[in-house]
């Protein structure tokens, strides 16, 4: 362990706010890429099952898919 | 119909604005190519007169003084060197011996005038004792040189 | 972002219906591996990497700057590729996979520019300089998200993929110039650590947290990307019988 305690690791040498900011932001913004990345997964599908459903088999309008 | 009409409008807004951002980007970039100037370049009369530059540099050892709130110290690369006078807050890494890009005039007594000071560090990463054992074998070099 | 194996099978994985499983059985493989090597690369640059000479403990914002700048250009880099392969070979995955790693790219670009910017606060003194490396890599934000809006404006495929794909390869004159910008110009940004024409400028522990974390978003990358080119597969080839097939049954599954 190079740290002395877990309170210096937080610290960062007095760097905390810059570290920790930085790896703060990135999380969430993986996250929130996870999260939006689902729901479109789910929306999308929900989306065009419902207009599969109501074609009855002929060939689906045109629609947005972005 | 009417939801995809607004929907296209709002997308072109925001691809106009991006435009318009990366124009302003663009005129920033061509602006700062030389986002600073060699001592040595100043003194061919290369950098601009009569507005605010920028000079990059090492800090010369031993220039750094401290009057009152102003700070002087020299930037050089090594060929010339530029007296600097400043006042405000600097950045940690700001030492003698190292890198640093000063924003301001020169005057005419040849004095640059900062309003801002930025240190720049090199691309080498290492731990102290690395660091340590580098000064010792240049000492050493340089007794042996003498 | 293809596999090896899908690019020794090119003709026969170029297809979406093909493609749509193999990217399905990948995506989770690549996503276990982005989540083992970033705990390794976060374990090796908090507790294994010691403290820099210079800079002290603020360093450690170079295990995610690095790996997302290097992200974010190589990620255009790839975005370009496919756009060629699309407009040369008017294959229809190409530029779905162009359009699955725009987001990322974005992620990873904004990534670099934000840690970029509580890195120089404490260093340099400034968060921002319009030096040619800040200056180029903001570009590069603005090139993702004008490519991500100029794809969801226009609504016929065919057309879309056409101008995201010529946008892309124009954008990507960008890249040489953000990666080379602090060789061919005076920058306040340093000079690269690593690089292949010599010997990495960083003690070996601090260099090798880097480049775990830089595997980590490749992983990542690659996973992410799969996940969602299965998607727009989906959207795209919603005419299909084996889409019809695949819908009802996640239709069932949720």
């Amino acid at each position: 362990m190079i740290w002395d305690s877990w309170g210096a690791f937080w610290e960062m040498g007095g760097s905390g706010p810059f570290v920790w900011g930085s790896y703060g932001v990135t999380t969430v913004l993986i996250v929130a890429e996870l999260i939006m990345l689902r729901t479109r997964r789910v929306s999308s599908t929900r989306k065009l099952n419902r207009l599969m459903r109501a074609g009855h088999g002929r060939k689906l309008p045109e629609v947005q898919g972005s | 119909m009417k939801t995809r009409h607004k929907r296209f409008t709002l997308i072109l807004g925001g691809l106009l604005l991006l435009v318009g951002a990366t124009a302003l980007v663009l005129s920033a970039f061509r602006e700062n190519l030389v986002f600073f100037h060699t001592p040595s370049e100043v003194a061919e009369g290369k950098a601009p007169t009569g507005r605010t530059f920028r000079i990059g540099g090492m800090v010369e050892a031993g220039s750094i003084r401290r009057e009152g709130v102003e700070v002087h110290f020299a930037v050089t690369d090594t060929a010339r060197s530029i007296p600097v006078v400043y006042s405000g807050p600097l950045p940690d890494l700001f030492k003698e011996g190292k890198g640093a890009v000063v924003q301001g005039k020169l005057g005419a007594d040849g004095i640059f005038t900062a309003s801002e000071v930025l240190a720049k560090h090199d691309e080498n990463y290492m731990p102290p004792e690395a660091q340590h054992a580098i000064d010792q074998a240049k000492q050493t070099a340089k007794s042996l040189q003498q | 972002m293809s596999t090896s194996e899908s690019r020794f099978n090119l003709y026969h994985y170029a297809a979406p219906q093909a493609f749509y499983p193999v990217a399905g059985k990948l995506a989770p493989i690549f996503a276990a591996i982005a989540v083992v090597l970033a705990v390794a690369g976060l374990w090796i640059g908090f507790f294994k990497a010691p403290t820099d000479a210079v800079q002290g403990e603020v360093y450690r914002i170079i295990f995610i700057h690095v790996p997302a700048a290097w992200m974010s250009m190589f990620v255009f880099l790839v975005m370009a590729f496919w756009s060629a392969v699309g407009l040369a070979m008017n294959t229809r995955l190409s530029a779905l996979m162009a359009q699955a790693l725009a987001p990322t790219g974005a992620m990873f670009c904004f990534v670099a520019l934000w840690t970029g910017a509580l890195w120089g606060r404490p260093t340099w003194g400034a968060y921002w300089v319009w030096d040619a490396r800040l200056t180029s890599q903001l570009l590069l934000l603005f090139l993702y998200l004008g490519y991500m809006a100029l794809v969801a404006a226009i609504d016929d495929p065919r057309r879309r993929d056409k101008a995201g794909a010529i946008l892309c390869l124009v954008g990507a004159v960008n890249v040489p110039i953000i990666y080379f910008s602090v060789k061919w110009w005076n920058t306040l940004h340093q000079g690269a650590s690593v690089s292949l024409t010599k010997a990495p400028s960083m003690a070996s522990i601090m260099l090798s947290g880097m480049l775990v974390m830089a595997l980590a978003a490749w992983a990542y990358t690659i996973s992410v990307a799969l996940y969602r080119v299965r998607v727009l597969i989906l959207e795209r080839e919603r005419h299909a019988d084996w889409v019809r097939g695949e819908l009802a049954r996640l239709g069932e599954a949720s």
